[in-house]
Formats: C-alpha cells, sequence, structure tokens
C-alpha cells in the first residue's frame, strides 16, 4: 500500500510541475509583449514632437521628421484598400455563398495558402510584372503588392463571417421570392457587415506593418509624395533604414516612428477586439 | 435553398451551376463571382510563371548546381544558394526549438487550465505578439536582443556548452542565434494560438474518461495532446512555414554573411533576407536572376509547408469541431 502510495504522490507532483510549468511560458509570453511595448514607448516618445510628425526627412544633426513617410504609408493604405478590400469581399462572398464544390475547395485552400506565403515573395513578383516593366518604383506598385497581401485575408475572415449568418436569414428571402445574388447583397452582406468591416480593420493593420514587400516596389523617399507614379516613403522603410544607419540621431528617430506605427497597428487590433468582445 | 435547386434538377448541369433559381441576375452575380475565385488561382500562376520565367537566366546557367553550390560571389559571377538554404533552415529550426515548447505550455494553459476570465484576455494579449511588425521586431533585435545576448546569454552558453562546435566562436551578439531567438518570438503567437484551436476542438468527453479512470490534471493533458497530435503537428509546421520567410527581423539580426558555420553564434543568412538585401543593389541581370531564384525557391517550399500545415489543422478541427466547442 504504502508503494502504491509513493506512485500516487509522484503523479500528483508531476502534474503540479507541469502545470505550474505552463502558467509559467504564459507569463513569459506576456512579460516579452509587456518588455517590448514598453521598451519602445520609452525609447520613442523621447523624439516624438509635433515638428517630426510633420517634417520630411532631413541630414544627420539636422533634425528632421517623418510626415511624408506618414502620407506615403496612408497613400498605399489606400491603394491597397481599394483594390484589396473588394477583391478579397468577393472571394468570401464566393467561398461562403457560392462555391460549395470541389472547385470551392481549392479555392479555398488556395486563399488559406496564399496567406502564409512570404511577403517578401509578394514584394519580389510585383516587381517582375510592375516594376520591371514601368522601369522605376512607383507608390502604385507598393499599394498592389500590398493588395496581394491583403486579398487573402480578407477572403477568409469575410467567408468565416458569412457563414455566421443563420440560414434561416437565407431562406426567409429566398421564400419571399428573391434570387440568390439580391438575398446576398441585400440580406446576407448587410447581416454579417460589422465582422467584415472588423476583418478589413484587421487586414489594414497587418499590411500596415509590412516592409519587406514595399522594398523594391515603393522603395522610399526622402519627400512628400506628389505622384503616384514616383517613389513613396512608408513609416516601416523609414524605420528599417533608421535602424540599420550608423546614426544615433535616425536611431532615435527609428524608435519614435515605431511608436507612431505601433500606436496605429495596436490602436486598430485593441479596438476590433473590444468591439467584437461578444464573439470571442 | 436545396428546395430551390430541386426543383430544377431538370436544367442541365451547367445552366445549374450557373443559376440554380433559373434567374439572370444570379447567372451574372455567379459569374463575376467565379471570375474572382479564379483570379486567385490565376495569382497563384501568375507567381509561378513570372518567378520562373525571370530565373530562367540563373536556372541555364547554373541548374541544379545552384542549390549545392557554397559559392554566392556577385563580383565574380558565381551564384550558389547553399548558404541561404542552410541558413534558412537552420534559423527556423532553432526558432522551432525554442518555440514549440514555449506555444505548446501556452496553449494548454489557456485551454486546460485558465478559467475564462483569464484565458481570454491573455489569450489577446499573447496574440498581439503576433501583431507587432517584423521591421519592429529587427529594431528591437538590433538594440536590446542582441546586446543582451552577448553580454549574457552568449558567454554563459561558450562556458557551459563551449566543448560543443555549436557554441565557440566569436560573441558578437548578431548571428544565427539571435536570428533564431527573434523567430523563435515571432512565431510562438502562431503555433500556440493554432493549438489552441486543435485542443479545443478535442471532445470534452475524452477529457471526462481520463479524468473518471483516476488520471491526474497532467495525465488527462497527454490524454488531450496525443488526440490533437496530428492538428499540433499543423500547427508547428504552419510555424515553420511562417518562419522560413520572415524577413525583416531577420536581416537585422543575423548578420547577413553567406557562409556555412557550424556555431550558432556565426553571422549567418538566410534566403528573404538575401533578396531583402541585394535586390535593389543586383548589377547585372545574372545576379537579380539569381534573386529572383531564390524568390522561386521560397515561393515552392513556403507553398507545400503550407499546404501539408492546412490539411493537417482541417482534418483535426473540423472532423470534431462543433463537439469540442461546447466543453
Amino acid at each position: 500500500m504504502t508503494n502504491y502510495g509513493h506512485a500516487d504522490q509522484m503523479r500528483r507532483a508531476t502534474s503540479a510541475v507541469m502545470t505550474t510549468l505552463t502558467a509559467l511560458c504564459t507569463v513569459l509570453a506576456v512579460a516579452a509583449l509587456v518588455v517590448i511595448l514598453f521598451y519602445i514607448a520609452w525609447q520613442g516618445i523621447g523624439s516624438l514632437s509635433l515638428q517630426f510628425l510633420i517634417d520630411r526627412p532631413r541630414p544627420v544633426g539636422e533634425g528632421g521628421g517623418i510626415g511624408n513617410a506618414i502620407v506615403g504609408s496612408l497613400v498605399l493604405l489606400l491603394i491597397s484598400s481599394a483594390f484589396g478590400l473588394p477583391l478579397g469581399i468577393c472571394v468570401g462572398v464566393y467561398l461562403s455563398e457560392i462555391g460549395r464544390g470541389r472547385f470551392g475547395g481549392t479555392v479555398r485552400f488556395i486563399v488559406d495558402t496564399l496567406t502564409g506565403i512570404p511577403s517578401i515573395v509578394t514584394g519580389v513578383f510585383v516587381y517582375a510584372i510592375l516594376v520591371l516593366p514601368m522601369k522605376h518604383f512607383s507608390a502604385f506598385a507598393g499599394g498592389v503588392a500590398l493588395a496581394l497581401i491583403m486579398i487573402p485575408i480578407v477572403a477568409r475572415t469575410t467567408e468565416e463571417m458569412l457563414k455566421l449568418v443563420p440560414h434561416s436569414l437565407r431562406e426567409g428571402a429566398l421564400a419571399l421570392g428573391a434570387p440568390q445574388w439580391r438575398v446576398i447583397l441585400g440580406v446576407v452582406i448587410p447581416a454579417a457587415a460589422p465582422g467584415i468591416a472588423t476583418g478589413a480593420m484587421l487586414a489594414i493593420a497587418r499590411v500596415s506593418g509590412e516592409t519587406a514587400p514595399l522594398l523594391f516596389t515603393a522603395f522610399g523617399s526622402r519627400f512628400f509624395p506628389t505622384s503616384l507614379n514616383e517613389p513613396i516613403a512608408s513609416l516601416t522603410v523609414q524605420i528599417y533604414n533608421y535602424a540599420i544607419s550608423p546614426y544615433d540621431e535616425w536611431h532615435a528617430q527609428a524608435w519614435a516612428a515605431t511608436l507612431v506605427l505601433m500606436t496605429l497597428v495596436l490602436g486598430i487590433n485593441i479596438i476590433v477586439r473590444f468591439l467584437t468582445r461578444r464573439k470571442f | 435553398m436545396s428546395a430551390v435547386s430541386e426543383k430544377f434538377a431538370t436544367y442541365s448541369t451547367w445552366r445549374r451551376v450557373l443559376s440554380p433559381t433559373g434567374n439572370t441576375g444570379d447567372a451574372v452575380f455567379r459569374i463575376l463571382m467565379l471570375l474572382v475565385a479564379l483570379l486567385m488561382v490565376g495569382i497563384v500562376l501568375a507567381k509561378m510563371i513570372a518567378l520562373s520565367a525571370d530565373s530562367v537566366l540563373s536556372i541555364r546557367q547554373f541548374g541544379f548546381g545552384f542549390l549545392t553550390s557554397q559559392h554566392w560571389d556577385p563580383i565574380n559571377g558565381k551564384f550558389g544558394a547553399l548558404p541561404f538554404i542552410y541558413g534558412t533552415v537552420a534559423s527556423s529550426l532553432i526558432a522551432l526549438l525554442i518555440s514549440v515548447p514555449f506555444s505548446l505550455g501556452i496553449a494548454i494553459f489557456l485551454v486546460e487550465q485558465a478559467p475564462h476570465y483569464i484565458a481570454k484576455p491573455v489569450g489577446f494579449l499573447v496574440e498581439l505578439l503576433a501583431a507587432i511588425p517584423s521591421v519592429v521586431y529587427g529594431l528591437w533585435g538590433i538594440f536590446v536582443l542582441g546586446p543582451f545576448m552577448r553580454q549574457y546569454i552568449q558567454p554563459a552558453l561558450a562556458s557551459w556548452l563551449g566543448w560543443l562546435p555549436l557554441f565557440r566562436g566569436t560573441i558578437t551578439g548578431i548571428g544565427l542565434l539571435t536570428g533564431g531567438l527573434i523567430l523563435a518570438i515571432m512565431v510562438t503567437p502562431i503555433i500556440s494560438a493554432v493549438v489552441r484551436d486543435v485542443l479545443a476542438s478535442v471532445p470534452g468527453s475524452q477529457r471526462e474518461a481520463a479524468l473518471a479512470l483516476g488520471a491526474t490534471k497532467w495525465e488527462m493533458i497527454r490524454v488531450v495532446l496525443v488526440n490533437g497530435a496530428p492538428g499540433i503537428a499543423g500547427a508547428v509546421i504552419l510555424g515553420l512555414g511562417r518562419a522560413l520567410g520572415e524577413t525583416m527581423a531577420v536581416t537585422m539580426v543575423i548578420g547577413n554573411r553567406p557562409e556555412i558555420s557550424l556555431s550558432v553564434f556565426e553571422p549567418s543568412y538566410t534566403i528573404a533576407s538575401a533578396i531583402a538585401n541585394e535586390f535593389t543593389e543586383a548589377t547585372g541581370d545574372l545576379y537579380l536572376s539569381s534573386l529572383v531564384e531564390l524568390g522561386l525557391i521560397l515561393f515552392l517550399v513556403t507553398f507545400i509547408v503550407n499546404g501539408i500545415a492546412r490539411v493537417l489543422v482541417w482534418n483535426v478541427t473540423r472532423q470534431t469541431g462543433g463537439v469540442g466547442r461546447a466543453a
């Protein structure tokens, strides 16, 4: 009997140790997040000023800011949203409402797999199909690269949201004699609109942090944008260029720009989570 | 809707596919949506074709030797991808070695142990780690993680495990190990999120059965893990796919030197960082073509890896999805 009791104690001890370890893993992950965020805030706040937010980059020692990069990032987000959101939503509608057969399954698989393709590959692809034929970097090419990254993300979230719409709504509308396209446009999509919108916001947050696909499509610039047909600055590329530069002043500016970028990205994520509290 | 399509079952298949309700507007709408869906397939094909077409020069010049040659020497026109393949695989493996136990721990804690009012907010915080842009991790890696590794972790590893060739070499804080570590932080939220879904879809009856037989909490968790094994494998492979293609953060801390070294302290170079660093300054068609071929390799590998992962994860979460959620 004593033997049995000992084994039993060992089992309980193992259980206690392992369940403590799992809690420790979680604490460490949250700690990593807190450390990273506080470090960014601490480093970034020092160089942040109104002048920094509206000025364009200057040579080392003359200050300068990220105004052009903020404008550039917004332009890139606008272009990519203009292409990416409607196409992504349409693909989502197809996957949820129409493509139920084998072809629909194939498309779903491809869309899912596309979300995992490295963004730098998309950059190379857009370079090959847009930058090479046009012979120069452009805001347009950068926007298209971001749109290509956006489409699969929007498509999958739209599909998930449309699937949450109760079948009785579709059946009710069909029973009233509405054709399928009117049911989808007039009943199903409006019912899922808040979900689709949050999915779109998450996709925008995701691409606003992208750097790799912009390096050789939008390229970067030290001036305010004047045309979509020329290279354009973005927050992320600016952070990268300043981070790998040898100057302390530019490092400080990289941290401040990071603080601005993180406010945008985390702001969207937290707002979305707040709006969709009920579902998760 | 099935009642509606049954009514028109006498129509030809083609007609039914386009418009099960026999409405012209439906036919137009379906064709439009179908075209957009075809666009998705088109994008994948276009990527493959465009990348292949632009790497023809390099493929013709080097053939399969491109994959096995160690020499990346743009000045003399010699291009071999082996150092990049090594750096990519090695950094990803280091990342998985560190992040898989952590991700499993996090997922187990959030699904099996933590009460709802803790699991929800904490789960969100862990997911926020995935929302931090790659370039931000890179910046943090250069100025915080790199110096930390140089001062504390690498000297400690060198003194304890220095007898292994893995932990010899100059201590700079920048190199394969730091690259792998930053990748680990980046893939942990991705793997743990998928594992959470997988564990949640294991039916509650499995847990009840284990507990009823007198299992401890941990023994019950092991039963759940065995049940979710294929999905967990899928999650890990998904993390691998992400680690293979991650660009900015790795580029900023891995040192970017196309050499194969046994030591994890030495600088290395990945496929993605080679493209990011050298693409805009590639002089000459062969140089550019070799870089595009690197992109093609990365595309094909990540496509296959992600495909496998999706199939594994789908199989688990779909079979039991509805049952497990209630538990």
